[in-house]
């Protein structure tokens, strides 16, 4: 007896959070989920936004991308096997509330931590990886990122794969104190020798790296690539601004900012990273024949 | 060793009599030569970098340098590093590395600067070289904390065999103030923020972050620096001395170790 009253109403929601001035940006109705582009207001049904990684096809923006999606859009379906998946750092809580915050971040994502760890495969090459994931306490990086970060670069650099590792990060996780600051050279060490022993690491930035990650292991790639528009620098832009006392321009900071002051080799869209991948790893790899 | 506040050791460290690299410089080092710039854009006064001669031994030395007064603070930027200065470091590293002589760095920043001009020059590219650099130079690296060590544009210059630190000093992942204004949206709490951000020398030795602590004389540091210069230079002597009897690839394997077995555990 409810149901069409129900119905017209979830509509007339829809309707008026998609043309109106609501800020919602997720709307959810028993028909479909609907997703709208914070850039240009189009409207995207979430199976689509999912279908098509995440980039509005109307003015290119790329929304966050969880670790596991980045993983299914990358690299050859079921090659990614994930190590130190339940590693955790529920056991540092003597923080004030910092076990609270994790188990909080654990319930509401798929994640233990705030990085995905493994081996995986890009046409067929074998690749060690690292996935960042902002949605999980802003993607900071403790004693566990960290560590797992340098086990994979160990690991790439024992059986010679060549690296990738996808950064999101707002930079060093407070709540670990100087552990957590002193991740940012663990990382860095164990990059200088895969580097002295020739291994390949490219590094894709994505929105946002910065801080204690953006000033370690994310701008230390022989490659480095970014994601388009994605917000790249070491100081944040409010404590930029406090100091200056000045307005920064939009761009700053951008990936496309980067690139022109020479700190990025190419911004690369989401939807053409996995053949820009390929490429590069067969030129690394000179026994394929392109 | 006194009983301190974490929060008093860091007033302590900030005040404008505190001893700055400058002054301990020549106390430590003989016939210093100060050599300027980074060789691809400017020169950064808040590293002051050079050669000198320690107990008879060459040494380069790499000090981040605050202002004992306005007009050295306005040259030297408060203390605050642009990536000019990571990487003049970086190539006096090398530089040392080629003529074989140790390095010691003097850590005293409240930070890399967070401007424009440093963000537009790779603030965050300099601070990941000098890291990625200094964990393989082939040279001895000894660390001493003065005062602040701030962050990544301290831990930049701490990639070292060993870390002293002052028994005053503190050494932390942000400021207390940022720490407050993030966690309570308060930045006078600072205070609060201080006790539990475990920044002292004895809560970082405990950590295994710090080898040594330099105790500070019981009138004050200023008061009677060769109480605290005494201590150093016999660290450094034997340290030294220590890290040279090693072969090369086992002090280099344990600087790496030093910092590899931080947070180890899965």
């Amino acid at each position: 007896m409810n149901q069409p009253f129900h119905k017209r109403k979830e509509r007339l929601n829809l309707f008026q959070t998609l043309f109106g001035k609501k800020k919602n940006i997720k709307v959810t109705t028993s028909e479909m989920n609907i997703e709208m582009c914070p850039k240009c207001s189009t409207a995207i049904e979430s199976q689509t936004l999912k279908q098509q990684n995440y980039v509005c096809l109307q003015c290119n923006h790329h929304f966050p991308m969880g670790a596991y999606d980045r993983i299914d859009a990358h690299f050859d379906a079921d090659s990614f096997i994930e190590i130190y998946a339940k590693a955790n750092s529920n056991h540092l809580n003597s923080f004030p509330d910092y076990l609270n915050k994790l188990t909080k971040y654990q319930k509401s994502s798929d994640l233990n931590e705030a990085v995905v760890v493994g081996t995986a495969r890009v046409a067929n090459q074998k690749v060690a990886v690292a996935i960042m994931d902002s949605r999980f306490m802003m993607g900071s990086m403790g004693q566990i990122v960290g560590e797992k970060i340098t086990r994979i670069i160990e690991l790439a650099d024992r059986r010679k794969y060549p690296l990738i590792i996808f950064t999101a990060s707002g930079g060093a996780r407070m709540q670990e104190g100087i552990m957590s600051l002193v991740q940012m050279a663990k990382t860095s060490a164990a990059l200088e020798r895969f580097h002295q022993n020739n291994g390949l690491y490219i590094s894709i930035l994505t929105h946002p790296t910065t801080g204690g990650v953006s000033a370690s292991f994310a701008l230390l790639g022989d490659i480095i690539v970014a994601e388009p528009k994605a917000l790249i620098g070491f100081a944040g832009r409010r404590v930029i601004e406090k100091t200056l006392q000045e307005q920064l321009p939009d761009d700053f900071q951008s990936a496309e900012f980067l690139k022109s002051k020479g700190f990025v080799d190419k911004i690369v869209n989401r939807n053409a990273l996995r053949t820009f991948l390929i490429q590069v790893l067969k030129l690394h790899n000179l026994e394929v024949k392109l | 060793m006194k009983m301190l506040s974490a929060w008093e050791r860091i007033t302590i460290a900030r005040s404008q009599n505190r001893l700055k690299a400058l002054d301990l410089i020549p106390h430590l080092f003989d016939h210093f030569v100060e050599l300027h710039g980074d060789r691809l854009y400017g020169d950064d006064r808040a590293l002051v970098g050079g050669i000198a001669s320690f107990e008879g031994q060459a040494v380069t030395v790499l000090a981040q340098s605050k202002g004992r007064n306005l007009e050295e603070n306005l040259s030297c930027n408060f203390g605050m590093l642009h990536p000019e200065g990571y990487r003049k470091a970086m190539r006096l590293a090398k530089q040392a590395e080629k003529f074989k002589r140790p390095i010691i760095t003097i850590i005293d920043t409240a930070g890399a600067y967070p401007g424009k001009g440093a963000e537009e020059r790779g603030q965050a590219e300099a601070i990941a070289h000098c890291l990625r650099l200094f964990s393989q130079i082939k040279v001895p690296v000894i660390a001493l904390v003065l005062s602040e060590g701030g962050s990544g544009g301290a831990l930049a210059l701490s990639v070292a065999n060993k870390i002293y630190m002052f028994e005053n000093a503190v050494y932390s992942i942000l400021s207390p103030e940022g720490f407050a204004s993030i966690l309570w949206k308060d930045e006078t709490r600072a205070k609060e923020a201080a006790e539990l951000m475990e920044c002292t020398a004895f809560d970082l030795q405990a950590k295994g972050f710090i080898d040594r602590i330099i105790a500070e004389a019981e009138q004050g540091l200023e008061a009677d620096p060769l109480f605290s210069i005494v201590q150093i230079k016999d660290a450094i002597r034997q340290d030294l001395n220590a890290l040279h009897k090693m072969k090369l690839n086992v002090m280099l394997e344990q600087r790496y170790q030093k910092f590899r077995k931080l947070g180890a555990q899965l």
